[in-house]
């Protein structure tokens, strides 16, 4: 964490306060409704912010769900290392999916571009089943993308993990239904009404630590589609790919083959607010290559349980 | 659905290169959150209007538009139709519809706004049941051409039904009725005396052209004889601080919090965690525990933050009482001063859900608060027909869509109570044990006895 300053006008914000206890009602319904919860768990600050959110759900007992996060071998270092802080000091079961495992055994098989972001949903519905979790709780928000913008709270999953927007349940009032068939589970999204400046506002009022990578600093990277990579095993650069030094910070992170860093001098939560409200680019827009390859790519993918 | 911008690509450009919003002069006052919902028929032009909103108050952001251009060119089209930043799967934008709530945010400087965006078919009064629930202004579109139809009154009904407060008629299309004035006064005539009717406080009526932009976000030169406020102007300074009153205290648990030997401090920490869903709770009240009945009381408001001294209605929080009773999930703790009776038996308007109807001797689950009951439907009551506000006495069934009033016959006694607005107290799910879909939702009592239709 860079900077811990708050101004009281975020500390007494009631809009914040509000999604807080909407996501705390989530969280808790989970843990009355559901045998298996597991939260997805990446080291990105969506899943940050929602275990910070069922760690206050159930205070003082310790957080009743497990972690789960699907590696796929090209993950920043310092993602890791934090993720696995976080979930040592906090006393929880975290489970590891590795892409390369099911690539070594031939379940999977690696792709022509190199992306193994696509891969993750064998590994991530492989480790539902074995494991038996019946509800898995996500940091996806409504805001980030238009096949999002119809998801449920309580999204339910097929037998294949599947999303069909048609077969989804009517949500109303605080209500939510996540009665399921056996062999099915209900993906849960505690955090579906907030905004990627409501998340960094929440970020700044609770102080929460997040992996350094989200405050600008110097990194060398190159420019592949309109965006600066890291280089790394993953692949990068290719001949041709210029490394250059710069001044860059992540505002999402994910895969290093398609998630690009945005030149950035905001080195400080207030700093990274002050620029999202400046921004006229979305989250996904600047930094996902993967939501770029067709049109419907997110819906796409979700159809065949992606996150 | 093919919508153009008539003003053309210019002003789309313009935006672009002005790439901070405006701060505008002084800063209003922020008034919060406002959730509202948008409903109106096929071809009203609800997803230009949903657009406009979102691109005249610069909540739509460049890669969107960039998108937006992208598909709008490939079919032929020389401006930005903006209808395209809202259609959101790829089922939909390649035939046009709107299969699903879908919800949006935005933000001026005066307030914050989720948007249910429910979509328009005659058959789908479950979507807009779904997007009005949790709605504090409901906005219904018409064609300024064809006027108040059917399913005008349909979706005003429905917000009625729900109790949602404030009600906006924006009447679309203005331009092709050559701005005029009669024809809008004729059209928000009608609404009113309908909405009223009703039993709608607050009704207001707007002539817009989502197309053109007229009255959306602001006010229209096209027609001085309209002195109103803009849609967004609307949205931005209605006022909601008094639409839920205060009410008696009601917190269904949600789950029991016993850290044990994990909470050195206190081992026999028992905490009962949940959202408060009416009221105001402060320490020392006097509380009713049901349906088991037993009295106790409040000592302690527990968070992650801290002990708190009073906590209010829609906060997570977790009480600690004075006795030690036996108190598990599904339970309620009630306002001992007025705690609702236990029922075996009881009626509950619900609009029906799932694709297979609803008969009398259906044995399914009851979603009420935090508790899972089983219930048997005793009887089929009345269908209504929500247009004209006529029931038609013990229907045979409810089918998708159909509104009624149903009996709910109970194995063990709940402490269910009326439907009070916003729905956090009387509302209901009724749930297939089969396959855990949700077949009706419901609100406890006779809403249809509460409307005042005309005769």
């Amino acid at each position: 964490m860079t900077s811990t300053q708050v101004s009281p006008a975020v500390a007494a914000d009631p809009q914040l306060a509000a999604l807080e206890s909407e996501a705390i009602h989530i969280l808790r319904e989970v843990a009355g409704e559901f045998d298996r919860p597991v939260i997805l768990f990446s080291g990105g600050k969506d899943s940050v912010l929602v275990l910070h959110l069922a760690r206050k759900a159930f205070h003082p007992a310790p957080v009743p769900f497990a972690l789960l996060h699907v590696d796929t071998g090209h993950n920043f270092p310092e993602v890791l290392h934090y993720r696995d802080e976080v979930a040592a000091s906090g006393g929880l079961r975290l489970h590891v999916a590795k892409v390369q495992d099911w690539i070594d055994d031939g379940r999977l098989a690696e792709r022509p571009d190199g992306t193994r972001n696509p891969l993750q949903t064998v590994p991530l519905l492989d480790s539902i089943n074995d494991l038996g979790f019946d509800a898995v709780i996500g940091g996806a928000r409504r805001d980030e993308e238009r096949s999002r913008a119809k998801e449920r709270i309580f999204s339910i999953r097929d037998a294949f993990g599947g999303w069909d927007p048609r077969r989804q349940r009517p949500e109303l009032w605080d209500l939510y239904n996540g009665r399921h068939a056996p062999g099915e589970h209900t993906r849960v999204f505690p955090i579906s009404n907030w905004t990627e400046l409501d998340v960094w506002r929440y970020i700044a009022k609770e102080q929460i630590e997040l992996p350094q990578i989200y405050y600008a600093h110097e990194r060398d990277v190159f420019s592949r589609s309109g965006m600066w990579l890291t280089p790394g095993e993953w692949g990068g650069p290719k001949p041709g790919e210029e490394i250059v030094r710069r001044q860059v910070r992540y505002r999402t992170v994910g895969d290093m083959s398609c998630t690009g860093a945005v030149d950035s001098s905001a080195d400080t939560v207030a700093a990274v607010i002050e620029e999202i409200i400046g921004t006229r680019i979305t989250e996904r827009g600047a930094t996902r290559a993967d939501d770029r390859m067709t049109e419907a790519a997110m819906e796409d993918r979700k159809r065949e349980g992606y996150f | 659905m093919t919508t153009i911008i008539s003003n053309g690509a210019d002003q789309v450009q313009d935006q672009r290169e002005n790439p901070v919003p405006d701060a505008g002069p002084a800063t209003p006052v922020h008034r919060g959150l406002l959730r509202f919902a948008t409903a109106g028929s096929v071809d009203d032009g609800k997803s230009t209007l949903v657009g406009r909103l979102l691109y005249d108050s610069k909540s739509v952001l460049s890669d969107q538009l960039e998108a937006a251009e992208r598909t709008s060119t490939a079919r032929g089209s020389a401006t930005v139709d903006l209808s395209l930043l809202v259609d959101g799967l790829r089922a939909e934008r390649e035939q046009g519809i709107t299969i699903d709530v879908a919800y949006r945010y935005f933000a001026t400087p005066a307030r914050t706004f989720i948007l249910a965006d429910t979509p328009g078919h005659v058959q789908y009064t479950r979507n807009t049941v779904t997007g009005a629930s949790t709605a504090d202004v409901v906005v219904v579109l018409v064609d300024a051409r064809t006027g108040v139809i059917a399913q005008t009154r349909n979706h005003a009904t429905v917000a009625a039904l729900l109790g949602v407060p404030h009600l906006v008629l924006a009447v679309n299309k203005i331009d092709l009725v050559d701005y005029d004035q009669e024809v809008f006064d004729r059209i928000a005539g009608e609404f009113a005396d309908y909405a009223t009717g009703l039993g709608i406080k607050d009704v207001v009526a707007v002539p817009i052209s989502a197309l053109n932009g007229d009255n959306v976000v602001t006010r229209s030169e096209a027609m001085p004889w309209y002195d109103g406020p803009s849609v967004l102007e609307f949205l931005e300074t209605v006022d909601i601080t008094h639409d839920r009153d205060d009410q008696s205290m009601r917190f269904p648990v949600q789950y029991v919090i016993r850290p044990g030997s994990d909470y050195a401090a206190d081992p026999d920490y028992r905490g009962y965690a949940g959202r408060i869903s009416a009221g105001t709770v402060r320490r020392g009240d006097p509380i009713v525990v049901l349906p088991q009945g037993i009295p106790t009381s409040v000592v302690g408001i527990d968070t992650a933050d801290g002990p708190r001294e009073v906590a209010y209605a829609g906060e997570s929080v977790t009480l600690l009482l004075a006795d030690n009773i036996d108190i598990a999930r599904g339970d309620l703790l009630a306002a001992a001063a007025d705690a609702p009776r236990t029922l075996t038996e009881f009626q509950a308007t619900v609009t029906q859900l799932g694709d297979k109807p609803l008969r009398k001797g259906a044995r399914l689950l009851l979603r009420y608060g935090t508790s899972t009951s089983r219930v048997i439907v005793g009887s089929l009551d009345h269908l209504l027909h929500i247009d004209t506000l006529q029931v038609a006495e013990s229907p045979e069934q409810l089918a998708l869509n159909d509104i009624g009033l149903i009996t709910l016959r109970l194995v063990e006694p709940l402490p269910v109570e009326p439907y009070r607005n916003g729905g956090r107290v009387g509302s209901l799910l009724l749930v297939d044990p089969a396959d855990g879909t949700t077949v009706a939702a419901g609100m406890v009592g006779d809403r249809q006895q509460d409307l005042h239709p005309r005769s």
